[in-house]
């Protein structure tokens, strides 16, 4: 009766339950919202600080590769307010805090240094300021070793923090030999910075007994946990990590987190006094890690119909120095290089290259984007050969539902909506005649040209490394009927928190407002994952529904026993109890008389998500419980003259299965999309050719602006959405897949761009597509059409 | 202070937090608003998302007396004003906004209803931008709301449901007795608590500030202190500190100087005093050319705007300052003082090499005079940066040009991000003055320009990109002076064709 997967009959329902407020499929609001917006609700730095609290400052490193040869941080130790400064010789335990255990990620190096920034010292002084004044004062000598900054460095000389890794179908040499048609080519894709508008923070609070509590802007608290206690040389129960709401993660905190929290821990617990580590924006974009930049190398072979016989592909993942997450942010780009299409013979490779720039880490697709954005590049190119329309060609590549329908890890898509979507979609977005009105824009407009595209989204979901699909819940129940929730999960504004709550004031038939939502800690629910793979609702919810079916049938059992009624007649209905036609009780007064009756109001619950299993050596398995789908058609505006661009219209439909709240999913879908506009646009990492960042702030880095939202944007929840699998309320998952609904706009870009040559000649857009990058494929198209007069075939543009 | 003896002057920092009188005395005159509020007041609202003046989270209002019995407001960034510039003025956080019974204002309403907010952290400074609207009766049109929340970064909602706010909240009535009253009794209790109290000098162990109150006491000070940091905006010299760490001794606030105050306007000409923000000068100025209202427009953000001067932008000499190639497009002149002594020069010849001005120590830019393009003279600008809104310019284009008889009579080009300072393109004047304009003419101009510039390589842009686009924006000039029926611009459309 407890088991959460065995679901009731109202989850495949589409209207909420009548006479509840804030059950499933409620669009309700962000349970901090009212707090956001009167600047109470509390994140790390507004916790009021015990008196003596300490503030950290990180020393960085100044060459991107070297030894250490001298450290004299005399003038640090003496500098007005300083009372302790860590060096590596300072870290109690283990002066590791890599997240996959590859020992590779010192808290402070020990004599050699692997990325310009690299803190290599700490301070902690009485003020913020005192610290960060200190910290500029020591003085370092180095002996420079031989830097590597480019991926393509890294390749040749074989450098890589992880072992290269192969996934495969069929013989994709021999189906290239006899493809009709023939491209090669390769496509950069570039980094993105995450940007949380809040930054990396931890608070450390020493405990009796040399423990530590800490307050950590993370996505990851178990992680924090391990690592910390590992740090401290301590046992996991001397930590104790608290989250209750991150201002932004994206990824970014889901291992970044940990190197300040142990700087914090370690003073916390040498000191005696409270030890605060808030990095300074700029220290944040250079210190931590970003989404990977990729080198692709394909040769795709197609027929006339533009239809996809076999593929060669290849990827080099930028790491930076460190492991990190990047050997399964690699292997994810390697499980989207189908996106939503059936690839027959193909052969992926994928390279994790070791360069002497920060370590990037998770970022929101967690390589799924770059593997998507390469495939949809592919078949623009291919439907530019062919001389057909880019949508057919992504419909004569469509799985199919009954063959053509296993991916390149050899799992069979079971749950493909994506014909019915495209018809939903071309509806909506009037696609085919606006295909006509652009070309007949361009048609008469010599400077600015239209673009238009159509691109799907088919995301897998679940951890790829199966056993991180877990989660944990609490619930209490108190006298009065009151119910504190906890779980596993984070929030960092996604709105887990208010869903997880819906689904337990579902289960309960209780009111939202009954529910107390709490902070996460790993003193309440132990052994958790990240909140992160877009995992959240899917693994919280369901452990939550499983203590509050876990409480509920406790009650029913107390109920039918004390009223003398079969089970099955016991009844939650919204805000009662109906007990047979014995009585028909509040719910809080049923709590008070199972309380008084001896009965356990406090439950954990737990999940494991079903089905999943992947043999990773051989690349085969069920990696995804199931794929989340969506479509986006965008159109934009180049200037051909200066490469500027503006994304002019949106058209989004998305299938979130049942929604569990449809403005919040709404809400992740539009955030969602602006921020992966953002990657494939403005947002530029460029490190100057001693491996310096020189783009760390928002001043020099640039996320989308107010006005950078599309003028004309539409998006629907999809009407006919609904899980075939049994996830919570038969929902899917929402926080990442609509990032890649973003690569429609690079796609149309490249449109524009194509117009310019009659769509004769194949522009070489790589990604971010800022102005420059525009122009110049503007004038390489152009070019290139010049000199292709009197050619048959345009040549690929490299 | 004896220095000083023939000028009265006071220790005290002056001014409402919300309705509550504060009265500083001893503070370090270069903390910041946003650190005072959090370390000081313990209101932690108000958020650092970047302390450089670019995110919008430490988003404040500061009010003050418009000089007509009733009150400015306005937004800036806590996170690079110092708090002596408070002196005299109330300054409002995302606090002051519940009303006592605790229920919501109706922007923070507006916001919990559409979704507005979802990590949070950046919506207390939204909530101030949108609450400026509110104050100044509400607005609907989504220009007018992408420009009002341009320096507002929000990372999770794509901002669609901010905007829907911003449409929903509302604003004040234009006929609200009620607001006009409580605004005029503000601005007379303002206006009291500085009055007859001298000038600000705040002489703490960490440095020191003094906030003259006209041009002579300031020209005093300047002699007195020739080394001093000259405060106008602090949207350059807040970085300094919260970026760079720098002690600044002393500093000398231009903003409360009065007669450096004014925008005037002849038929010939716009004044702009030194004091004057980016946006008191934005209305007369876009009278000059409507490009220069439209470049005005995409500097910096609103909050930057509110705070920043046309002066100061001068002043600092930056090579990619957007302001300065127009100007110098324009024929502008600057006026210097240093004691009694004026000086007026061109502003092309004050920009002497990358980080180095004509200003002597001691001297300070008093105004900036504007010359508006004589009869026939088009006027053109064009600012290409990564993004539209609130971004540091690439390569900026400025260009007055007269055509007569099809013939190029008289033209300046100015240029910034193309050399370590605002530059004419002297040779690329001089290939089309005289000369039919066509496309001939023109192919002669670009590669002129070619040896005009020898451009940088930096994050914003290649040296290659720089030339190239420069070089394009003359394609884009003759296009919208020859063809005006072709669509040219992105953004700005207005401005295209005037």
């Amino acid at each position: 009766m407890s088991d959460p997967s065995a679901n009731s009959q109202t989850d495949d329902l589409l209207a909420p339950t009548a006479g509840l407020s804030g059950g499933v499929r409620t669009a309700s609001k962000h349970d901090s919202g009212p707090k956001h917006v009167a600047g109470e609700a509390v994140y790390i730095d507004d916790i009021i600080e015990p008196f003596g609290t300490l503030h950290l400052a990180p020393g960085a490193a100044t060459i991107a590769h070297g030894k250490i040869t001298k450290m004299d941080l005399s003038k640090v130790r003496s500098a007005p307010g300083v009372v302790c400064v860590l060096t590596a010789d300072d870290i109690p335990g283990v002066n590791d805090v890599s997240p996959a255990h590859t020992h590779d990620e010192p808290v402070l190096p020990d004599g050699l240094v692997q990325f310009y920034g690299q803190p290599v010292f700490c301070v902690a002084a009485e003020t913020r300021a005192q610290a960060r004044a200190a910290a500029k004062l020591a003085d370092i000598e180095y002996e420079e070793l031989p830097a590597v900054l480019l991926v393509d460095e890294a390749l040749e000389k074989q450098l890589f923090v992880a072992p290269p890794h192969v996934m495969k179908q069929g013989d994709a040499a021999s189906a290239l030999a006899k493809a009709k048609h023939r491209r090669s080519a390769r496509m950069e894709i570039g980094g993105q910075d995450h940007f949380y508008l809040e930054g990396q923070i931890t608070f450390a609070v020493p405990q009796e007994d040399g423990d530590v509590l800490l307050h950590c802007s993370t996505q990851h608290p178990s992680e924090v946990q391990h690592n910390i206690a590992n740090v401290l040389g301590r046992p996991a129960n001397a930590v104790t990590v608290e989250v209750r709401r991150m201002g932004g993660g994206f990824g970014g905190k889901e291992t970044q987190a940990s190197q300040w929290a142990a700087l914090a821990a370690i003073v916390a617990v040498k000191t005696g006094r409270p030890a605060k580590f808030r990095l300074d924006r700029d220290d944040d974009m250079i210190m931590t890690g970003k989404r990977h930049d990729f080198i692709v190398d394909y040769d795709v072979g197609f027929d006339d119909d533009g239809r996809i016989c076999g593929l060669d592909i290849q990827y080099a993942a930028n790491c930076g120095f460190s492991a990190d997450l990047s050997a399964a942010i690699a292997d994810r780009a390697m499980f989207h290089t189908d996106n939503a299409y059936y690839l027959g013979d193909v052969e992926i490779r994928s390279y994790r290259c070791k360069t002497n720039l920060v370590s990037n880490t998770a970022f929101r697709g967690f390589g799924g984007p770059q593997g998507m954005v390469a495939i949809e590049r592919i078949i623009d190119e291919i439907a530019m050969t062919v001389g057909r329309d880019p949508l057919d060609v992504r419909i004569a590549n469509y799985y199919g539902t009954d063959d053509r329908n296993t991916t390149p890890y050899h799992m069979v898509v079971e749950d493909n909506v994506l014909g019915d979507l495209t018809d939903d979609i071309l509806a909506a977005s009037d696609y085919r005649k606006r295909r006509a009105d652009v070309e007949a824009f361009n048609a008469q407009s010599p400077v600015l040209k239209k673009g238009l595209s159509l691109t799907p989204v088919k995301f897998g979901i679940s951890f790829t490394t199966s056993f991180l699909n877990q989660a944990g819940a609490l619930i209490h129940v108190y006298q009065d009927g009151s119910v504190h929730l906890n779980h596993g999960g984070t929030e960092m504004g996604q709105g887990l928190f208010i869903k997880v709550a819906q689904v337990v004031a579902e289960e309960f038939q209780i009111d939202l407002d009954q529910i107390k939502i709490t902070a996460t800690n790993t003193g309440k629910v132990p052994n958790t994952s990240a909140t992160a793979a877009s995992s959240g609702a899917d693994m919280n919810g369901m452990a939550a529904r499983d203590a509050a079916m876990t409480i509920k049938n406790r009650l029913i059992t107390f109920a039918a026993e004390k009223y003398g009624v079969a089970e099955a007649a016991v009844r939650f209905v919204p805000g009662k109890v109906i007990i047979g036609d014995q009585a028909e009780l509040s719910f809080a007064d049923v709590i008070k008389q199972a309380y008084l009756a001896r009965v356990s109001l406090s439950a954990t619950g737990y999940y494991a998500t079903p089905k999943i299993h992947y043999d990773r050596e051989n690349a085969s398995g069920r990696p995804f419980y199931y794929f989340a789908y969506g479509m986006a058609c965008s159109e934009v505006l180049i200037d051909t003259l200066t490469g500027e661009n503006k994304v002019t219209r949106v058209d989004i439909i998305h299938d979130v299965g049942r929604s569990l709240n449809p403005a919040i999913d709404r809400g992740q879908i539009e955030g969602g999309f602006i921020q992966g506009m953002g990657w494939l646009t403005t947002e530029e990492l460029w490190w100057d050719d001693k491996g310096n960042l020189r783009t760390h702030a928002p001043s020099t880095y640039k996320i989308p602006a107010c006005s950078d939202r599309p003028e004309d944007f539409r998006m629907e929840l999809w009407s006919s959405g609904r899980n075939v699998e049994k996830t919570i309320h038969r929902s899917k998952a929402v926080g990442e897949p609509p990032l890649m609904l973003a690569i429609s706009v690079h796609r149309a870009i490249a449109d524009a761009i194509a117009s310019v040559a009659d769509h004769k000649v194949i522009p070489a857009l790589n990604t971010p597509a800022t102005p420059e990058a525009v122009l110049y494929a503007v004038a390489d198209v152009a070019k290139r059409m010049m000199q292709n007069v009197g050619q048959s075939m345009p040549a690929a543009g490299e | 202070m004896t220095q000083h003896t023939d000028i009265t002057m006071r220790a005290d920092i002056r001014f409402l937090l919300g309705d509550e009188e504060r009265s500083l005395r001893n503070i370090d005159p270069q903390m910041t608003v946003l650190d005072y509020l959090r370390l000081e007041e313990r209101k932690s609202g108000t958020k650092e998302g970047c302390a450089e003046g670019d995110c919008g989270a430490c988003t404040v209002i500061i009010g003050e007396p418009n000089g007509d019995g009733g009150m400015a407001y306005r937004t800036v960034n806590a996170c690079i004003q110092f708090v002596p510039t408070l002196d005299g003025k109330q300054l409002l956080t995302v606090e002051h906004l519940k009303s006592k019974d605790g229920s919501l204002h109706p922007v923070q309403q507006a916001m919990v209803e559409t979704h507005g907010s979802q990590c949070g952290f950046c919506t207390p400074g939204f909530v101030m931008s949108l609450y400026q609207l509110w104050l100044d009766g509400g607005e609907e049109d989504r220009g007018a709301i992408n420009d009002a929340l341009a320096g507002n970064l929000c990372r999770c909602t794509g901002y669609g449901p901010i905007i829907e706010a911003a449409r929903n909240a509302g604003g004040v009535a234009a006929n609200d007795t009620t607001e006009q009253k409580r605004r005029t009794d503000l601005a007379t209790r303002l206006s009291d608590m500085v009055k007859d109290a001298g000038t600000l000098a705040v002489e703490h162990a960490a440095g020191r500030y003094y906030a003259p109150r006209t041009s002579d006491e300031l020209a005093a000070l300047l002699v007195a202190h020739p080394d001093a940091t000259v405060l106008a905006g602090g949207t350059d010299v807040g970085l300094w500190v919260t970026k760079m760490l720098k002690r600044l001794d002393p500093i000398i606030y231009i903003g409360d100087v009065a007669d450096l105050k004014s925008v005037s306007e002849t038929e010939t000409a716009v004044t702009i005093g030194a004091g004057v923000t980016y946006s008191r000068a934005h209305d007369a100025l876009g009278r000059v050319a409507a490009d220069v209202g439209e470049l005005i427009r995409r500097i910096g953000s609103r909050q930057i705007r509110n705070a920043g001067t046309v002066g100061g932008n001068v002043a600092n000499g930056s090579p990619i300052g957007d302001m300065p190639p127009a100007l110098i497009a324009l024929g502008a002149k600057i006026v210097l003082r240093m004691g009694d002594v004026t000086r007026d020069v061109p502003l092309e010849e004050f920009f002497v090499s990358y980080g180095k001005q004509d200003r002597m120590p001691g001297e300070f830019v008093q105004s900036v005079i504007v010359p508006k393009p004589a009869l026939g003279m088009t006027f053109k600008a064009y600012k290409i940066s990564k993004r539209f809104d609130q971004d540091i310019t690439a390569v900026l284009g400025a260009f007055a040009i007269r055509i007569a008889d099809g013939k190029v009579a008289e033209f300046r080009a100015a240029f910034g991000g193309m050399a370590g300072t605002p530059m004419r393109a002297k040779k690329c004047e001089a290939a089309l003055i005289g000369q039919d304009w066509n496309e001939a003419s023109l192919s002669a101009a670009q590669l002129a320009l070619a040896s005009d510039f020898a451009p940088m390589t930096d994050m914003r842009a290649s040296k290659e990109y720089r030339m190239l686009v420069a070089q394009n924006l003359l394609t884009k000039l003759f296009i919208e002076t020859s063809a005006p029926d072709v669509a040219t611009r992105l953004v700005g459309k207005e401005a295209a064709h005037v």
